[in-house]
């Protein structure tokens, strides 16, 4: 097939800092002081001579951490941004979808916002029109179509931005994260209906810290560290060599910060029975994991998600703050959340990620923040995930059984 | 499927993004692609305003019958101000009008970008799209003061002759001056967020030394020919000129519109040159 996505030696600047004056009183005063070379410390390279191609029709999967670029490579590619230098080309139409709803107004109906919505991802009036009926069935919104999407939860909200996403029908559709909002249902319909857009022939790049929809979705991955781009090829070894590299780094002091300095993630820690921290747990207890934040200013909503990844990429759990505690902390401070889990999970070695957001809007997230593992026997069967011991009923269904054990009935009910 | 869709950018053709060098030149096909965008945006903001309001669209016919009353109380029965041979309450209305629809695209173009950065950061458009769109929306108010101002007309025994069909060219000039300016604000603002505090008072300033409440024949010379440089003058001729009857434009008027040529030129090139960057200023 031929080329979809082409990107030549791409590198991307940004300039942080005071060296560029913010007000017309800085611009004037500082004028002398603004044409000296600037400041190489003062400079965040996002991409680093980064390069690839996909080929039409192919799902590739991005991956990295925070910072790692890849929101950066998936501006580039939308032409949001220009490259610093290189050169990147897409070919057809492109949808970038760094967002859902981008655009949605809050006092415009869900109708309206559609119409909108969809000129903004460059439908034309028509377009929307033909896929109207297509994209509120999707949605699900139903007979709320004309009310102030104000009204609407924040699932329906979602469903509704996602459904007008969806039936782009672009030529190369550029995702970021768009997964890591919503329900589990809603999740499931987002990812067959992006996995239906890969049939069609169409090319997809999708950053995403979920790794598990990540190899279920992408053949191949590329894996993005520090703005270079560390490995490209199979999603497997992508994300095994990922895994891999955070576990040789420990993650035990992290001190990430969101852009806008609103939280600093300082650590998350699993720490054992006796309140020790390490990343040796043994399998047949319990243990914290603690998540170590310093919130900066008054944040409503402030939320945390926990999430667990085994070795081989799947998703054991993903623990929401919000889900249990509709009243959490607000106010700046030093933080540490934390969640106990019981011992139900087989041995092996397993990553935790941590997501904080307000509402359904990430503020930052680490995919890979730690890792542990659990030591301890996997009893002979390495392939289950979780060890329950649910109590088991045995009840006699025949007059036969009934006689040579009538003690039977009372088991369950102990 | 992909073929049947007219997007933006047609099918199968390599589209590249690659640092820019100067100046470029502004892709009029795309913004003729992106005239969908600029609509949807511009009906959006009327929508949204006239939302929750319980008068609706009559608040559009009273501001400048409100705008007109206090000139008319003001400057021609306190400061005896003459209009001419126009009834001033028409002329003043005229007036309140072209400036209505002046101040509110230049402060809301001003606002287009950095109130919209989550499309800005988020989205690819031509960005001339959101100053533009800005200016489309107070079209409507326009438009429905000129609907008053047919019915104004007759009350005050105002005939308007064969000057009414240089009315077109009147909103045309009007639209280019504030458009202009509004493309220059737009950027500087993503930049210099002083920008929009000068720009609230400076309409505030512009509106007094423009003839809106005053005739510019009330102006004395060396003032009168200084005149010149302001756009606004221009238009505000020809409006009263075309519409309620008012004396011929001058020479004034093409100075007007040169004027505006130039500030729409430049404010075209500093746009082109700082729009890479929008997104990351922002």
């Amino acid at each position: 097939m031929p080329n979809a996505i082409e990107v030549v030696n791409v590198s991307k600047r940004y300039r942080i800092g005071a060296k560029a004056p913010n007000s017309i009183r800085e611009a004037i005063t500082g004028r002398l002081a603004w044409r000296t070379p600037a400041d190489p410390e003062r400079e965040v390279w996002s991409l680093r001579d980064v390069s690839f191609n996909v080929e039409a029709g192919e799902v590739v999967g991005v991956i990295g951490r925070n910072g790692a670029g890849k929101s950066t490579l998936l501006k580039v590619l939308s032409r949001i941004t220009e490259p610093t230098t290189g050169v990147t080309r897409t070919r057809g139409r492109v949808a970038s979808l760094l967002e859902v709803g981008t655009g949605f107004h809050a006092e415009l109906t869900g109708r309206e916002n559609v119409y909108l919505n969809g000129a903004i991802l460059g439908l034309t009036r028509r377009e929307i029109g033909d896929r109207f009926d297509a994209i509120v069935e999707f949605s699900g919104v139903g007979r709320y179509i004309d009310t102030p999407i104000k009204r609407y939860s924040s699932g329906m909200y979602l469903r509704l931005a996602f459904a007008v996403a969806a039936h782009v029908e672009p030529d190369v559709l550029i995702v970021d994260e768009v997964l890591a909002v919503g329900d589990a249902e809603f999740q499931r319909k987002c990812l067959a209906g992006m996995g239906a857009v890969g049939a069609q022939g169409r090319t997809v790049l999708l950053v995403s810290h979920d790794l598990d929809a990540i190899a279920r979705l992408c053949p191949r991955s590329l894996w993005f560290d520090g703005g270079v781009l560390r490995l490209d090829g199979d999603t497997q070894d992508v994300i095994d060599a990922y895994l891999q590299s955070t576990r040789d780094g420990g993650g035990e002091q992290l001190e990430v910060e969101d852009a806008r300095g609103r939280v600093l993630l300082h650590a998350v820690r699993t720490v054992d029975p006796s309140g020790q921290s390490t990343n040796i747990l043994r399998r047949d207890r319990p243990f914290d994991v603690e998540v170590d934040i310093s919130v900066r200013e008054r944040i409503p909503g402030l939320d945390i998600a926990l999430f667990l990844v085994n070795q081989r990429g799947a998703r054991v759990f993903d623990e929401v703050w919000s889900d249990v505690a509709p009243t959490r902390a607000e106010a700046p401070g030093r933080y540490v959340a934390s969640i106990t889990v019981p011992p139900l999970l087989n041995a092996g070695d397993y990553a935790i990620g941590v997501w904080i957001g307000q509402g359904y809007e990430e503020i930052l997230s680490a995919e890979a923040a730690t890792n542990f593992t659990l030591e301890g026997s996997s009893k002979g069967r390495p392939d289950r995930i979780v060890e329950l011991l649910l109590p088991w009923q045995c009840r006699p269904v025949d007059d036969d059984a009934q006689h040579q054990q009538p003690a039977a009935s009372h088991q369950h009910r102990r | 499927m992909a073929e049947q869709l007219a997007p933006p950018q047609p099918g199968g053709r390599w589209v590249e993004n690659r640092p820019s060098r100067g100046f470029r030149a502004i892709d009029l096909r795309e913004m003729w692609a992106y005239r969908e965008l600029a609509l949807s945006l511009a009906l959006r903001d009327l929508k949204v305003r006239y939302k929750q309001a319980a008068f609706g669209v009559a608040w559009a016919i009273l501001q400048p019958l409100v705008g007109a009353a206090v000139f008319t109380f003001v400057f021609a029965r306190m400061a005896d101000i003459s209009s001419g041979t126009i009834p001033y309450v028409l002329f003043a209305f005229v007036g309140t009008t072209v400036w209505a629809f002046h101040s509110s695209a230049v402060t809301s173009g001003t606002e287009s970008l950095v109130e919209n950065s989550l499309l800005v950061t988020k989205i690819y458009y031509p960005k001339l799209v959101s100053p533009l769109a800005s200016c489309l929306t107070p079209l409507v108010d326009l438009g429905i003061s000129l609907v008053v101002l047919a019915v104004l007309l007759p009350i005050y025994g105002v005939n308007p002759g064969v000057e009414v069909l240089a009315l077109p060219v009147a909103i045309a000039l009007l639209f280019l001056v504030s458009f202009s300016f509004a493309l220059w604000f737009s950027a500087l603002n993503v930049r210099y967020r002083d920008v929009r505090y000068v720009v609230r008072f400076g309409i505030q300033i512009w509106l007094f030394i423009s003839p809106v409440a005053y005739p510019l024949q009330l102006v004395s010379q060396p003032w009168r020919t200084l005149y010149v440089v302001n756009p606004m003058v221009g238009v505000l001729d020809l409006m009263r000129w075309s519409l309620v009857d008012g004396p011929a434009p001058g020479w004034g008027t093409l100075g007007s519109l040169l004027v505006a040529l130039v500030v729409l030129l430049t404010g075209l090139a500093y746009f082109q040159r700082t729009e890479s960057r929008f997104a990351d200023v922002i």
